[in-house]
């Protein structure tokens, strides 16, 4: 028990884990939006968010800028991981889609309990990272590292650098389009619609299918740009990257409230927060639990995370 | 595309027929021929070790070892199928339990550990029961109110708070492990078993390099608590799980106090979970953090739901497969889970009640897919 260094590390800590939580958060949407439709657990999702990681390394060695290059200009770095964001937003987002028409749909269409699809989703998610760790030899793949983190301004002692400004900064700003895509448009319309009641919602024209196929586009999209982040932050991604990242985010989109979109920003980043405050006090090593005995004191008190689950009702 | 998977539907489901009416002709058999039919299985079961059977040997490990793993398996998935299959709750992290149960063993019997009593097997097994049941009821206790898909995440994260436990902890000798985990006995092979291939008389019972021992009590183990989970299941306690399972809401309103049974499913659940961790480590004589990733736990749950939920030969298939396929297959070892995922993908889509399904849970998922028909 460490709590000195927490009182005097307390907002390093903060932006760490603010930081990290971001990226949580990106992650969690896609859990969430596909359990606020269909009341199921994408399994598969992490592999999803692993696939976005690969595909940014791919897309920036294949424009010359692979392990040890130097970075370009400010200019240059930005329209970079502009291209991979675009890149491994859509690389993500048509695996979402291909797990969808492949491992969820044929059980949609037969009413299948959710344990079943569970296991398909277990399926597709030893599939998908069975297959990149087949192509990638099993060995970590490097990157350049595009961002040099530099100080821009210290509060309370804590040193802020502009990679960490910029993660948490377009994480917000990704959530905050996504918030008003699903509350303001047309498309987002339909998609709480569904969320409230399939049928009815098909009935008044909804189409149904088109729906779900947006909303796992829509959660692989903020995967392939949360891997983005995560792979200038870390700068190393391996064929087995999805599992972990995969469970914290789920953890914080229940913390939040399943099928919440604001639920899963807020899950995000107090767990990001709380597990770094956590490994200030117990050590690195304990992270995870403080993550996981945080989720089950929650629960214990508000069984429906803390701003509660419900897609359809997002704007109340 | 969807003519094919309509063909191969309709070939599997006359296939199934069959199966079934297979089944009935076995229901329709005298008594006694079914008792004699089941008791060589058995004695085929114990003998297998010193059967040279042609194709189903592994080449790469020792056959009896493999064996082992499987009957350990199959001990997993009879606890596991109890809380999954009968009381329909999802638990990922059901390794912790397995976990639990080894480390408990381990600590209480080891001269190596930290903890200085150093107790023999059938005083540890026991302890380590009741433990694995305890931290069964301390995990159920706040979360089991929950609903079911907040049970998976909050049992995912006991396994893997159990595996950082251990990894850290100086109880658990932390990631260099406890060595000399005891064994269930130290005797010897008496003279009159040296007939057996594989055993010679004044060799001990229980060692690494010979593991008929560990086999055969493990077959034992499988046996007793198959049959004890059959009685449960025909009991009160079972029929109350099988209403949960299906609709709780309608179970409560009905007078089954669902709570309760849910935390008994998971506590006994947990339990046959500990007894298989105390198990395969004794055989193993080592024990570290290595062995309890959440990986595992998942395809456990796999196994359970593609044998067939809720009916106990399923469930042993399914545990069977799991263990013996990867050792049968090793030269595909580096696609053989990627295979194992696709045939995941491909089975919920065709067989979703497993393998060999549990009767009534075959039933309910066809009225289920009726009710999808109609709704679409």
């Amino acid at each position: 028990m460490n709590f000195e260094f927490l009182g005097d590390n307390f907002m390093s800590l903060t932006v760490t884990g603010l930081t990290q939580g971001a990226i949580y958060a990106l992650v969690a949407l896609g859990y969430t939006l596909v359990y606020g439709v269909l009341r199921l657990i994408n399994f598969a999702h992490s592999e999803v968010f692993m696939i976005g990681t690969f595909v940014t390394t791919i897309v920036w060695a294949g424009l010359g800028f692979g392990v040890g290059a130097s970075a370009p200009g400010t200019f240059g770095v930005l329209g970079l991981i502009a291209l991979a964001i675009v890149a491994a937003g859509a690389a993500s987002g048509g695996t979402a889609l291909i797990v969808e028409r492949v491992a969820y749909r044929p059980l949609r269409k037969r009413n299948a309990p959710s344990l079943i699809f569970l296991i398909s989703a277990i399926g597709a998610s030893v599939a998908l990272f069975e297959l990149v760790g087949a192509i990638t030899d099993r060995q970590p793949r490097g990157m350049p590292s595009l961002v040099q983190p530099k100080v821009q301004f210290t509060i309370f002692g804590a040193d802020i650098t502009n990679l960490q400004i910029g993660i948490i900064l377009s994480a917000l700003a990704m959530l905050a389009g996504l918030d008003i895509f699903i509350n303001r448009t047309r498309l987002g319309r339909g998609v709480r619609a569904v969320a409230q009641n399939p049928d009815v919602a098909a009935l008044m024209g909804v189409n149904k299918d088109r729906v779900i196929m947006l909303i796992f586009v829509l959660g692989g999209m903020m995967a392939g740009a949360a891997s983005v982040l995560y792979d200038i932050k870390v700068g190393l991604t391996t064929y087995s990257v999805g599992f972990l990242i995969g469970i914290k985010a789920f953890t914080a989109a229940v913390l939040g409230g399943i099928g919440n979109l604001r639920g899963a920003l807020l899950g995000g980043l107090l767990l990001g927060v709380v597990e770094n405050y956590g490994a200030g006090v117990f050590g690195n090593e304990w992270m995870d639990v403080v993550a996981f005995v945080m989720l089950v004191v929650v629960l214990l008190f508000r069984p429906t995370g803390l701003l509660g689950e419900s897609l359809g009702r997002a704007r109340a | 595309m969807m003519a094919v998977i309509d063909s191969a539907r309709k070939a599997d489901e006359s296939r199934v027929r069959a199966v079934t009416g297979l089944r009935d002709r076995w229901a329709n058999l005298p008594y006694g021929w079914r008792i004699s039919v089941l008791f060589a299985f058995v004695i085929f079961l114990y003998a297998l070790p010193g059967l040279e059977i042609p194709l189903i040997k592994t080449p790469d490990t020792d056959f009896t070892s493999v064996l082992f793993l499987c009957a350990v398996y199959v001990l997993v998935a009879v606890g596991l199928n109890v809380v999954i299959g009968l009381a329909g709750l999802l638990d990922l992290g059901y390794i912790g339990f397995y976990a639990v149960g080894a480390y408990t063993v381990a600590i209480l019997g080891s001269p190596n550990s930290p903890v200085v009593i150093q107790y023999p097997w059938v005083v540890c097994v026991p302890i380590a029961i009741a433990v694995t049941m305890v931290s069964g009821v301390i995990l159920g206790w706040p979360t089991l109110r929950l609903r079911g898909d907040y049970l998976a995440i909050v049992t995912l994260g006991f396994g893997e708070i159990i595996r950082v436990f251990a990894l850290n902890s100086d109880i658990t000798n932390g990631n260099r492990g406890i060595t000399g985990v005891p064994v269930p006995s130290e005797g010897t092979w008496p003279e009159w078993m040296d007939w057996f291939p594989g055993i010679t008389a004044g060799r001990p019972i229980f060692s690494v390099s010979n593991v008929i021992g560990f086999y055969w009590l493990a077959l034992t183990l499988v046996f007793i608590c198959m049959l004890g989970v059959r009685r449960l299941e025909r009991s009160r306690v079972g029929r109350s799980w099988l209403a949960i399972r299906e609709d709780e809401d309608a179970a409560e309103v009905m007078g089954v106090p669902t709570f309760k049974y849910k935390l008994w499913a998971f506590a006994i659940g947990a339990a046959l979970g500990g007894l298989s961790g105390a198990l395969f480590f004794s055989k193993q004589t080592f024990i570290n953090a290595q062995g309890f990733d959440l990986f595992t736990s998942i395809l456990w749950v796999a196994a359970v739901v593609i044998g067939g939920a809720g009916n106990q030969l399923g469930v042993a298939l399914g545990a069977i497969l799991l263990a013996y396929l990867p050792e049968r297959f090793r030269e595909f070892a580096d696609y053989r889970l990627l295979i194992f995922g696709v045939a995941l993908i491909v089975m919920t889509i065709f067989r979703p009640q497993g393998l060999l399904p549990s009767r009534r849970r075959k039933v309910e998922l066809e009225d289920r897919a009726k009710e999808g028909a109609v709704g679409e």
